[in-house]
């Protein structure tokens, strides 16, 4: 049995294609092993296989799936007590596409209270515990998933990245998570954080595994989400050995300071390994990118304070008893609903956007989302790919970071520029650093960064220094 | 020294569009469906459903920017309008803010500000005595209208009257009607409108403080509601006070207005541009198929009435009662042409009088009947008031003026011999008439001419039995 284990997604997809393993044998393999799960990575876990399409192209081969998703008669609760029991009557597109192509759910993973968070403390279903140290937290938002595809209870799974929400959990578990284009997968049925930010891609065990799933995410543009584009041909699925002819930019701005020493060792040691595939890596500057959190922290409350105005106790979810009129129902309704992180975006949203200081905060931070872009588009033409270390630190103690919100806004540092750009990145394991302070060394992520619709060339690249380092994940999956 | 105020008015209409599906999904409309059945995951606000905007419900929009003289956005941005209150499922509406559809614009000498979409709200229902949400022991949420599409038509502050607001509405619904873009029916609430009331001193050019009167349903009401704000504000001024700025209600039964917001009280609506909506990039292709589906307008119709030789007015009514101007030229087609104006003074006449709103179209009178009807009168086979008693006839059963005339009996007298006797009768069974008429008292002929009309039963044409009363009077 444990040799199912020790199969990837795409290699169990395969044997499944070629008859030699029985997709319902695997879904009920993962089915156990995400019901005994230790580090609260699901919040809702499939009670039997269902109708299961072998023939697609992801063969049966289970998957888990954030809490945000829609999924029609399940839970779909976004980690938040407002949404507790809330069964949607429809599904998600992407869970869809993904079902119709052969990916049945497996479960629903926790995740931070609706996607606000880098550390999955925020979950109303308690935080997730990251596979290689239980005292550690698995990053955010997406933790469940990174979790559960890291300690090996699902093969793969979907999460949403807002401003790194898939990248720095996977580099926290040491897995690859990517964040396709703006656009690239139908944001219909994931329940919003920031619109104009939120995507979902997948979380996977290697890169190969990332490519395969991603190419059934994307597709022709859904007509039921405005914002989605037609993808621009197909997911290519990796090959490359070499990095010839790839230039790397490293952006001084995302690579020095605020980075753990562990953490930048690990990242300079990449640098050193892509040389030798045959990359050139040169020194980049993104000029506006040290003021990207500061922008983010903007627009995305000022989003979220409108997208979360729906959780009012009226037609779903929870809400508080004993209210006496309209006003008293919206205001325990949300004070018992939301958890604190939630509530704070809402209220630095809700001021964002308030007249007379509208153009101060959100008409400002669009214009620093626009110079973020130039930036980018600039470095582009000298460079294939920007590369940073994906998060400033490693798994971090539970409870670390909890008191002091800022300290844990700056876990997205690196990854926020490019959500605000729109453009594709993802986070691949590279190797091992001990935390600040000693102890048994933690993943390190790398992270990639390419232009709107490279997401090919970009796997392709980060399969190459995958199979260059040969980064083993196996000793968490036991 | 008393200052003559002058009211200053300015509308915002909101008309619901009759397009095929709610403006951002694919629910139908509804037309009193059971409660909440059509609804779905995104007009119910269900988390993660996102909005599309509806293409129809822009092509409505250009239509209407174009028939009211706009200039056509290339590009226009849908934004968020954020607060709380059931009937918005997501409480936020999704409308159009620093950039609408269409901007500018004039219908009948008042301009036009902005034409923008947006969508309705849902029906609250407040179960309980009051009727209304403060005091109601349960209220219940009917979100079949949430999401239907509105039109939003802000005008200038240029209309000076309540008489001048209700008629401009009613050009407005004219105008809208004969697009085919909405039912445009104050009772049903496809047309409603607030006023934004204000005075100010007769030639002064800044405004006063205004109030805005909300949502009245009916025409009366509007007109009624105006009054009653300008009675309120005078009044306010001529006491010595100011008037406060505030939202305001008009109560059509007692006639009172109350409060429903102060200025302090005012929202803040946090307007942002709609992340979930691509901006509306208005193409050539969709401006020529806007200008494509727009016929003939009321105020070209009226233009064009008028050179087959109407008074102005009558062309301006027949045009913007669409169904009447219909009608008449139903008529007109089966007439020779200099009866224009005679038949569109029998149709706004007396067949208005008959069947009141109803369309002429719908009623018993066929237009040929009413063709031959005034044909009869013209060639003087028929007196006015027989063809009036022949329509009351149509009216009630329709049927062919000719054969109505001879089952009847009330074919003109046109027997100049037959008459003569009458009129001679007449004059010696009224000698003292006769003998005041001759003494030069010309007004005492008409006792002796109604003597012959009764005789006749109005059959007789009056301006003939006057004319052989004189002769034989010897005048």
């Amino acid at each position: 049995m444990s040799g199912l284990l020790e199969l990837s997604a795409s290699q169990a997809a395969a044997s499944i294609a070629r008859g030699e393993l029985d997709a319902a044998e695997l879904f009920d393999f993962y089915r156990e092993r995400a019901a005994r799960d230790e580090t609260n990575a699901f919040t809702w876990v499939a009670g039997a296989a269902p109708e299961t399409r072998s023939d697609g192209p992801l063969a049966g081969v289970p998957l888990a799936v954030k809490d945000l998703f829609a999924t029609e008669g399940v839970p779909s609760q976004a980690g938040s007590r407002i949404l507790e029991g809330y069964c949607p009557p429809y599904t998600a597109t992407v869970v869809e596409r993904l079902a119709a192509a052969g990916a049945p759910l497996l479960g629903k993973t926790n995740q931070d209270e609706f996607a606000m968070g880098s550390s999955n403390e925020n979950s109303a279903f308690g935080p997730v515990l990251n596979p290689w140290d239980h005292r550690r937290v698995p990053g955010g938002s997406s933790g469940g998933s990174a979790a559960a595809v890291a300690g090996g209870l699902a093969p793969w799974a979907i999460g949403t990245d807002t401003g790194g929400s898939i990248r720095q959990p996977a580099a926290l578990c040491g897995i690859v998570g990517c964040k396709p284009t703006y656009g690239a997968v139908s944001r219909y049925g994931m329940i919003a954080f920031a619109s104009s930010l939120d995507q979902a891609g997948p979380l996977a065990r290697d890169v190969s595994d990332a490519a395969l799933l991603l190419s059934a995410m994307v597709g022709a543009r859904d007509p039921r989400d405005s914002t989605s584009l037609d993808y621009p041909g197909a997911i290519a699925l990796p090959t490359r050995v070499d990095l010839k002819g790839v230039r790397l930019g490293v952006p001084a701005e995302l690579s020095g300071e605020g980075i753990e020493p562990g953490v930048l060792g690990v990242f300079e040691a990449t640098l050193e390994l892509a040389r030798r595939l045959g990359a050139s890596v040169e020194p980049c500057t993104l000029p506006h990118a040290g003021h990207a959190l500061a922008a983010y922290y903007v627009l995305a409350p000022a989003e979220c304070s409108s997208n979360l105005a729906r959780f009012d106790g009226v037609r779903y979810g929870y809400r508080a008893p004993g209210a006496s009129d309209l006003l008293s129902m919206y205001t325990r309704t949300r004070h018992d609903g939301f958890g604190a992180e939630v509530k704070r975006r809402i209220m630095l949203g809700t001021y964002a956007l308030s007249s007379g200081y509208y153009d101060a905060y959100y008409g400002r931070a669009q214009r620093v989302r626009t110079k973020i872009a130039e930036d980018f588009a600039a470095a582009f033409e000298r460079f294939d790919f920007v590369v940073t270390p994906t998060s400033p630190a490693v798994a971090f103690e539970l409870g670390a970071k909890l008191a002091d919100p800022l300290a844990m806004y700056l876990n997205d540092f690196c990854t926020v520029p490019a959500s605000l750009a729109g453009i594709p990145a993802m986070s691949i394991p590279v190797g091992l650093a001990e935390p600040p302070g000693g102890g048994t060394p933690l993943p390190v992520g790398f992270q990639l960064i390419g232009p709107a619709f490279s997401e090919s060339d970009m796997l392709g690249a980060a399969f190459a220094l995958e199979q260059a380092l040969g980064f083993d994940g196996s000793a968490v999956r036991s | 020294m008393t200052v003559e105020l002058e009211p200053v008015i300015g509308l915002e209409i909101h008309v619901q569009l009759k397009t095929a599906t709610k403006m951002f999904c694919g629910c139908e409309l509804s037309f009193g469906e059971p409660p909440n059945t059509r609804t779905c995951p995104v007009c119910l606000g269900l988390p993660g459903a996102l909005p599309v905007a509806n293409a129809q419900a822009i092509h409505f929009g250009l239509m209407i920017g174009i028939a009211l003289g706009c200039e056509l956005a290339e590009r226009s941005i849908f934004h968020r309008k954020n607060y709380f209150y059931p009937d918005q499922a997501k409480n936020y509406q999704i409308s159009q803010y620093d950039e609408p559809l269409c901007r500018g614009g004039e219908l009948a000498g008042v301009r036009i500000h902005r034409v923008h979409l947006e969508e309705d709200a849902a029906k609250l229902v407040h179960l309980g005595e009051s009727g209304r949400i403060h005091g109601s022991e349960q209220s219940v949420v009917d979100f079949n209208r949430g999401g239907t599409p509105l039109v939003e038509i802000v005008t200038e502050p240029e209309l000076r009257s309540p008489e001048h607001v209700r008629e401009w509405l009613m050009l407005l619904r004219a105008t809208l009607r004969s697009l085919g873009v909405s039912d445009v029916n104050m009772d049903e609430g496809s047309l409603r409108a607030d006023a934004n009331v204000s005075l100010r001193p007769a030639g002064q050019v800044t405004l006063g403080t205004k109030t805005e009167l909300k949502n009245m349903n009916s025409f009366r009401f509007l007109e009624r509601g105006v009054a009653a704000e300008i009675d309120r504000q005078r009044a306010i001024i001529e006491g010595g006070g100011e008037v406060e700025q505030e939202t305001l209600h008009f109560d059509p039964v007692s006639g009172t207005l109350t409060s429903l917001r102060s200025k302090e009280e005012a929202h803040d609506y946090r307007y942002f541009p709609e992340p979930d909506l691509t901006p509306v990039a208005t193409t050539a292709d969709m401006r020529a198929a806007a200008h494509a589906a727009i016929g003939e307008l009321p105020s070209a119709r009226a233009s064009r009435l008028a050179t087959l030789g109407l008074t102005a007015e009558l062309a301006h009514l027949l045009a913007f009662r669409g169904e009447l101007g219909d009608y008449f030229e139903a008529v007109v087609a089966l007439a020779p042409v200099d009866h224009a104006q005679q038949i569109a003074n029998w149709i706004s006449g007396q067949l208005v009088a008959r069947i009141g709103d109803q369309d002429p179209a719908e009623s018993r009178v066929a237009p040929e009947a009413l063709a031959t009807l005034v044909a009869m009168v013209e060639a003087r086979e028929l007196t006015n008031n027989a063809a009036r008693e022949v329509l009351d006839v149509l009216v009630a059963a329709g049927g062919d003026p000719r054969e109505i005339v001879a089952e009847r009996g009330l074919g003109a007298l046109a027997d100049e011999t037959a008459l003569a006797t009458m009129v001679a009768d007449a004059l010696s069974a009224d000698p003292d008439s006769a003998a005041q008429v001759r003494a030069g008292n010309e007004k005492a002929i008409g006792a002796l001419v109604g003597a012959v009309m009764r005789e006749t039963r109005g059959r007789a044409d009056g301006g003939e039995v006057t004319r052989l009363m004189r002769e034989q009077l010897g005048l």
